[in-house]
């Protein structure tokens, strides 16, 4: 059974050893009756679990207790409405959202056994091991080159051939090397949106991240090239947890294993993608997944 | 019902249309009529003596400004290294880290003050600071007053122009793991180059044309200024002094300097121009 197997894999992590054994159950699915003949899910050691997150853009609360386990070297889907708290989710888990004075974050994010909410934790090597994409291409006013080179630069010191090397195993990675490699040295933003996307990603994946966050990565892109973005996360899911924010649930049940479904602010379902498509346990999950809402 | 007669209508469009394209005219007008005559007297005064000789004494016929310009260059070299990275910082601090904040909204507050504050006022502070204590005139103290003339409008316009840079480019230059010194020299400062290279053009243009400050401070010199810490000569006091001086030939190089002056200003606005249309590319 899930729950159990879940559970023996939380014994050793310390946010779980201080709750109740029932506050284990529920973070799966939120639903304590839950049938206990769903499919078997096995969920490896979890990279982040985020237990009790409470979200506040000034005294509004954008999100209510989410608790959420991401599986490691899978692709986590979050799914739900507009407005549901979705990205404002995902943006707790690199403390992007610390840019702005008014939004704050309570609860607990564990990334590999720490809590990255807790102030002390550097958030310069929390960046390093979370990376980001975000809804539209944000290639900086630099050269191709440069805007994979920038991350890199932050992070490690090399030679020169170094550079070069990890630079063109970033854009390969990317799948956009052969596209750029004689435009090198032309501004980023002279490239098409699609383009530009798959720079971010590369400039994203050249820092060696752990985990990578995707908010509506391909929202603001034409469909080909979201289909190259998706192929490409299956690609990358090799070595990446990847977590993706989609308004488009055709690309969470393409692309993701889990899907986590929000609803003002609060996580509704969460469970394998196959079976929140397929047999959801929420009436809530199956309208809006059936396009009778959102 | 009754239909409106759309002739009153039209009346008034076209009444509209020709006040507003003649207040227009009025404003090009006396541009125009300005240019027209400082160049027309201005480029009598101007010759190789103009630019190379120093001023003659009254009653002497010829002489020249050079004395002037080179301390025209001097004190707005100066009061633009001084000026610039203070106002740069100044705005960078109001976009990049105050601009929600209490003690940010009190700063640009301030500088919206201290850019309404006439140019005349300054001149007397940095006089009571800078030249009373000493007992002289000096070019620092002129260099400090246009300093200070410049600081507000090079902060507020580096202020607008990192505004203007997206949110969005700072999420992801932070997203990689750099610190906030570096997102902000890196990536917004290079999003917002053009503009602050026209903003602080025309920072410099609007102090290249200032006298009030300087008369209190830099005040006016017929010789080569040997160190900062005198008298310096510089062309906008020597259009105030010569312009009103009884002596033809003095008003003769008041004009002359006039020209110089227009057409320097003239320049650094048409490049202030050309910068800002290469960056929108």
């Amino acid at each position: 059974m899930s729950e159990m197997m879940t559970e023996t894999n939380h014994v050793n992590d310390h946010s779980l050893a201080r709750s109740a054994p029932d506050d284990q159950v529920r973070f799966i699915t939120k639903v304590p009756d839950r049938p206990r003949d769903m499919e078997p899910q096995t969920i490896v050691e979890p990279k982040i679990s985020v237990r009790n997150l409470d979200f506040f853009y000034g005294s509004f609360r954008a999100l209510k207790g989410n608790d959420l386990d991401i599986a490691a070297n899978k692709v986590t889907a979050i799914i739900g409405p507009s407005g549901c708290g979705k990205s404002t989710h995902i943006r707790v888990y690199n403390r992007i959202y610390e840019l702005y004075r008014e939004q704050r974050a309570s609860g607990e994010v564990i990334l590999d056994g720490e809590n990255i909410l807790a102030p002390r934790y550097d958030l310069i090597k929390l960046r390093k091991k979370v990376g980001m994409i975000f809804q539209k291409p944000t290639p900086f006013p630099m050269t191709v080159f440069d805007n994979v080179a920038y991350g890199l630069k932050l992070h490690y010191k090399m030679s020169r051939g170094e550079l070069n090397a990890r630079v063109e195993k970033a854009l390969r990675d990317a799948a956009l090397w052969t596209e750029v490699k004689d435009k090198l040295n032309e501004p980023g933003t002279a490239l098409s949106g699609g383009q530009q996307q798959r720079l971010v990603i590369a400039r994203a994946i050249a820092v060696q991240p752990e985990v990578l966050l995707m908010d509506e990565p391909t929202s603001a892109i034409d469909p080909v090239a979201t289909a190259k973005i998706e192929e490409l996360v299956e690609q990358l899911k090799e070595r990446y947890t990847i977590v993706i924010v989609t308004h488009n649930m055709q690309q969470a049940a393409r692309i993701s294993d889990y899907t986590a479904f929000f609803y003002e602010g609060e996580i509704v379902e969460f469970g394998p993608t196959r079976k929140i498509f397929t047999k959801p346990t929420k009436k809530q999950t199956e309208d809006y997944i059936t396009g009778r809402f959102g | 019902m009754i239909e409106r007669n759309a002739a009153p209508r039209k009346i008034v469009d076209l009444l509209v249309k020709v006040l507003s394209s003649f207040a227009a005219v009025i404003g090009i007008f006396f541009l125009g009529w300005i240019l027209l005559v400082v160049v027309q007297k201005g480029s009598a005064a101007i010759n190789w003596e103009f630019f190379t000789a120093l001023p003659a004494p009254p009653g002497i016929e010829g002489g020249g400004v050079a004395n002037a310009i080179f301390g025209t260059l001097i004190i707005t070299i100066i009061a633009t290294v001084l000026g610039v990275p203070i106002g740069a910082l100044a705005g960078v601090y109001l976009s990049e880290f105050g601009r929600s904040t209490r003690f940010g909204a009190l700063v640009r507050f301030n500088i919206n003050v201290l850019m309404g504050v006439p140019s005349i006022i300054v001149g007397l502070f940095v006089y009571t600071m800078l030249v009373k204590p000493v007992q002289h005139f000096s070019g620092y103290a002129g260099a400090v007053s246009l300093a200070i003339i410049m600081l507000p409008v090079v902060a507020r316009t580096t202020e607008d122009m990192l505004t203007l840079v997206p949110n969005a480019l700072r999420e992801s230059a932070l997203a990689l793991g750099a610190p906030r010194w570096k997102v902000t020299l890196n990536v917004v400062f290079r999003a917002a180059k053009s503009g602050m290279i026209t903003g602080t053009l025309l920072a410099v243009a609007r102090i290249s044309g200032e006298t009030a400050p300087l008369l209190f401070t830099a005040l006016n010199s017929p010789f080569w200024p040997e160190s900062l810490a005198q008298p310096m000569a510089n062309l906008t006091v020597t259009i105030f002094n010569y312009a009103m001086s009884p002596f033809a030939g003095w008003q003769q190089i008041a004009w002359g300097a006039s020209l110089i002056i227009m057409a320097a200003v003239l320049a650094l606005n048409l490049l202030a121009r050309v910068g800002m249309s290469g960056g929108r590319k």
